[in-house]
């Protein structure tokens, strides 16, 4: 009981750290400095504090993640685009590179363990990252106040999805769809937890693609990586065990993210001031977080998690109609 | 087939992604040092970034005297296009990894897969090579 009171408060310590940080960085970059262009020619902040801020607020974010179990663009587009005075498309750009960063570097030990599956990523990845080159491009071409509004509400459903949707560690799949037997997507993996080995296959697959047209887009179109929407349709719909979904997913990333952010790449969204600060500060955080991972309560940190994208969400949305 | 752990082409493609993505992180830290630290002077000056960065990148790109696509290599001399290099390291790796797993594939008889890989690599490809462009907004 005692341990319980002491871990709650050490929670509401962090929510309020959080809040507090975010409030200061809403109002150096907007009211406080009362500048029509803040962040940009009239602001009192110099250009490399924004890139400290930058890096502090992506290395918190890292470990954040990690404890949340959520990647690293489903928090830093919202949140940066909200609180910074970075332009979306420059926020969306470093979103994928962040999130294709993490991807890639969890990506060949997924593989090499098993968990991730490359006959199952390789069809869905074709259709994701085909899928998110359009959202990028749409992203691009929108109004950015269009996007932005979109992006807000995107990020409150996805806080809908987190609170609401179940997971199973193991679906029953009685028998795999055609497709899945054509293109053989089955596998085993050694669960370390139990030492058993695991036999999968998965069934919906046309479904799922579908899916994943959704999906792509979304990732293109905002930035934000798509573990949150890959891992349901992978476990719940296509019946992958929890693990495999989950790695699967992180790996589909580095496919998905990579061609969307080919195309910001190659329109100019790409700053080094933005990109480099902010994989750096992710990746210190992610290697930060994982041993304190160890320590924490997953549950918890989740809800910190929500309560983060809740209020990013609604900054993102109200900056969407200038508010 | 019978299912594996993890095939041979997923270890191969495993590999290659952890060599590839080590490369294009040290480089990454290695030029972006050089160019915060003025070894190589900026096409763009840092102060001047202020500017730019919270309106839209087709201003950026029009006001900075930038071209989309690849017209970055012709101005790889300066700090902030530099690091370029390794951001098309890291965006590039898994059209490497593909290329590889391509070959895997073939030597499998698996061609359903090698026919789906390579399809990929065509729309990374065709993602990567700047002909896909967004009007400006």
């Amino acid at each position: 009981m005692e341990n319980r009171r002491k871990y709650l408060q050490k929670t509401m310590l962090l929510l309020v750290l959080l809040a507090a940080f975010a409030l200061w960085l809403w109002m150096m970059g907007g009211a406080a400095l009362g500048a029509a262009n803040p962040g940009g020619a009239g602001s009192s902040i110099p250009w490399w504090a924004w890139v400290l801020i930058l890096f502090v607020l992506t290395f918190v974010l890292g470990i954040v993640a990690v404890l949340g179990g959520v990647g690293g663009g489903v928090l830093f587009v919202p949140i940066v685009s909200g609180f910074f005075p970075f332009h979306l498309d420059f926020v969306r750009c470093a979103g994928l590179l962040v999130a294709l960063s993490g991807a890639l570097s969890a990506g060949p030990g997924l593989l090499r363990a098993g968990m991730a599956d490359l006959r199952l990523a390789l069809p869905l990845a074709l259709i994701a990252s085909t899928a998110s080159i359009i959202g990028a491009l749409m992203g691009l071409a929108l109004p950015t106040h269009i996007v932005q509004i979109a992006l807000g509400v995107t990020i409150l459903v996805i806080v809908a999805i987190m609170i609401l949707a179940k997971k199973s560690e193991y679906p029953e799949v009685k028998e795999s769809d055609a497709l899945a037997k054509m293109l053989g997507i089955h596998g085993i993996y050694t669960d370390i937890s139990t030492r058993q080995e695991v036999h999968w296959k998965v069934h919906r697959t046309p479904i799922g693609l579908g899916f994943f047209v959704i999906i792509g887009i979304m990732a293109g179109m905002f930035g934000l990586g798509a573990g949150w929407a890959n891992v349901p349709v992978l476990n719940l719909l296509m019946g992958a065990p929890l693990k495999v979904s989950v790695a699967t997913s992180k790996f589909l990333l580095s496919i998905t993210d990579t061609s969307a952010a080919w195309i910001y790449i190659n329109s100019g969204a790409m700053l080094p001031l933005i990109v480099v600060p902010s994989l750096i500060g992710i990746m210190l955080g992610s290697w930060v977080g994982v041993p304190i991972l160890a320590r924490t309560k997953p549950a918890m940190i989740r809800y910190i998690v929500i309560g983060v994208l809740l209020f990013a969400g609604v900054r993102a949305f109200l900056k969407g109609l200038g508010i | 087939m019978s299912p594996l752990k993890a095939s041979e082409a997923q270890l191969f493609y495993a590999t290659l992604l952890n060599r590839l993505t080590l490369i294009g992180f040290a480089l990454l830290v290695v030029v972006f040092l050089i160019y915060i630290l003025g070894i190589f002077s900026p096409y763009v000056p840092m102060r001047d970034v202020l500017q730019y960065w919270n309106q839209s990148s087709h201003h950026y790109m029009q006001a900075a005297n930038i071209q989309p696509g690849w017209t970055w290599v012709s101005k790889i001399g300066y700090g902030d296009f530099l690091i370029y290099i390794p951001v098309t390291i890291l965006a590039g790796v898994t059209i490497v990894c593909y290329v590889g797993v391509v070959f895997k594939f073939l030597k499998g008889k698996e061609y359903i897969l090698m026919v789906i890989a390579m399809v990929e690599i065509v729309v990374l490809l065709a993602a990567a090579s700047g002909l896909l462009k967004a009007g400006g907004h």
